[in-house]
């Protein structure tokens, strides 16, 4: 039963705690705090500043010159909505740490400001000084994938001669993320459609991880037409039915509650199969 | 045992990559053959999360005969085997698995486990059930069950799979507890004003939209007589008694949930699916 109150004390980690935590000594419980303070969506002033007070920190380094703290920081303030986080976000972009970088485009994804779309130009051109490239292989320059997908949900029409090139990258994953950027940003539906099939075919690829990827991808953009490929790849259904999710709010969307779209319920009848 | 089923298991037990095993396991269960029963349910405890889905998919087809080999593998040890027979009781809907749908949907740790636990109390075979008075206790606690589900649990796709389960068991019940098809009713009323997910409010719409369609059609009846045996029987009766007990004694001091959120405290990290 001594197990059961650990928990709870974990639980019960007040947002006061959190947030001295977060300033404390020990640079473990920063890390947690930075984290718990996303996962719990606590919104306070309070809990925003040190924030983006921790996008700074300099204390907590790994061997190879990451920033721990200020990954979980920057992934936190995208959980928290704040557009006061957009600023100190933009400067996290020039961090010498590809995570943060990764981290920082991500949450400005989810904060949806587009004042940040000229530096992450600038971060697909690899242009900004400073910045290091991942420290395993394949030791890539930029978060390609994260910088493209923001870019996409951003609309960021302009950008679409820069993002092309990455529909041939030789990672996977980073052509799927430029497919769906420009399956987001082109306004003709055909043409648009042709960029959602592309990642459809990915579906039967063979390499597991890679279909869990397009899944995502996919549910992403919520495009219709993939609906039974998806519930039909080789995958999790739990990754399908997250997949499906996100094809079923975008048809959501498009009607009034509690009208349905045909394309719901057809989403909803494959979806009830893969419980 | 015929040729095919020997050389349809054989090809499962010699299979010795992920893909080679998930393609022997997808031809075994498509051959529908209650002679597979225990090859598929020792696929449950490979540890291969693929070739699991198509062997869950296997036992549900074949169904009833698979139901007593189903219960003893839940005696035993291995979680993750343990999951997919629930999982596999769900899709057959046998009585016999009602007592473990009931826990599983309401306790278990892992939310692969309780969405499909709680789609499967809404399709039990509840024509199968010998008489009035079990039937209601059974339906009762699976309507409680899906309620508490409904309600309480904190994963989208789980109170998803509620939703379709209270559907079914609202078409079940709807001519004979006019009260609990009302409580169903106000269910999803609150549950499309509120729930934070907007899958769960669309998936609410559509059982609201169904269920107002079959007022108006007869729904086809399923007369197929139970393969149960009256101690079957007794012992669903002796496990639905102890259970309500049971509530009676730990009700007050708190929800299953709190078991759960320390299995998963323990478990970190469990494989779902």
């Amino acid at each position: 039963m001594e197990n059961k109150y650990d928990i709870q004390d974990d639980n019960q980690l007040t947002v006061e705690q959190a947030i001295a935590n977060l300033q404390g000594e020990d640079l473990g419980l920063r890390v947690y705090a930075a984290w718990w303070l996303g996962r719990f969506r606590v919104d306070a002033q309070e809990a925003i500043d040190v924030l983006i007070a921790a996008l700074e920190d300099e204390e907590d380094r790994t061997e190879v010159g990451g920033y721990p703290l200020r990954r979980n920081a920057a992934r936190a303030l995208g959980k928290l909505g704040n557009r006061r986080a957009v600023a100190p976000l933009i400067r996290a972009l020039e961090c010498s740490d590809f995570y943060v970088r990764e981290a920082a485009a991500q949450s400005l994804e989810m904060l949806g400001d587009l004042s940040c779309i000229p530096i992450l130009i600038e971060l697909l051109k690899d242009n900004v000084p400073g910045t290091l490239p991942a420290p395993e292989p394949p030791q890539l320059a930029q978060p390609y994938d994260a910088i493209l997908e923001t870019l996409g949900t951003l609309g960021a029409t302009d950008t679409i001669p820069d993002i092309c090139p990455f529909l041939d990258h030789f990672i996977p994953r980073i052509q799927y993320s430029a497919a769906r950027a420009m399956y987001l940003l082109t306004a003709d539906p055909e043409t648009a459609n042709h960029y959602g099939d592309r990642l459809v075919q990915e579906l039967s690829n063979d390499n597991l991880q890679l279909r869990r990827t397009v899944l995502a991808d996919l549910g992403a953009i919520g495009y219709l037409p993939a609906a039974e490929a998806i519930a039909q790849t080789l995958a999790e259904n739990s990754l399908k039915l997250i997949a499906l999710k996100g094809l079923l709010e975008k048809q959501l969307q498009q009607t009034t509650p509690p009208d349905l779209s045909s394309g719901a319920i057809k989403v909803m009848t494959l979806m009830d199969e893969l419980l | 045992m015929n040729a095919t089923l020997q050389s349809l298991i054989h090809a499962v037990e010699e299979a010795d990559s992920s893909t080679k095993m998930l393609e022997a396991v997808q031809n075994l269960a498509a051959a529908r053959l209650e002679g597979a029963v225990p090859t598929l349910i020792a696929v449950l405890g490979y540890n291969n999360p693929g070739a699991a889905v198509a062997a869950v998919d296997g036992l549900v087809q074949i169904g009833e005969p698979a139901v007593s080999a189903l219960l003893e593998q839940l005696d035993r040890h291995n979680y993750s085997a343990r999951a997919w027979a629930i999982r596999a009781l769900a899709g057959i809907g046998d009585p016999r698995g009602l007592i473990t749908l009931l826990g599983a949907a309401t306790a278990d740790f892992a939310l692969s486990v309780r969405r499909a636990a709680a789609k499967g109390l809404g399709t039990m075979k509840w024509h199968w059930f010998p008489n009035d008075e079990l039937l209601e206790i059974a339906q009762e606690e699976a309507l409680e069950a899906l309620l508490f589900v409904a309600q309480q649990d904190e994963e989208w796709v789980v109170r998803y799979s509620a939703v379709v389960g209270l559907q079914s068991l609202a078409v079940a019940i709807s001519d004979t507890h006019l009260d609990w098809l009302l409580q169903i009713q106000t269910q999803f009323e609150q549950m499309a004003n509120n729930d934070n997910s907007w899958a769960v409010r669309g998936r609410v719409f559509l059982a609201q939209q169904q269920l107002q369609a079959i007022d108006r059609e007869p729904q086809p009846v399923d007369d197929q007589p139970s393969p149960l045996s009256a101690i079957d029987w007794h012992l669903i009766m002796e496990k639905l008694y102890d259970r309500r007990n049971q509530e009676r004694l730990v009700f007050p001091e708190g929800d299953p949930r709190r078991y759960r959120e320390l299995a998963v405290a323990i478990a970190q990290n469990p494989s779902d699916s």
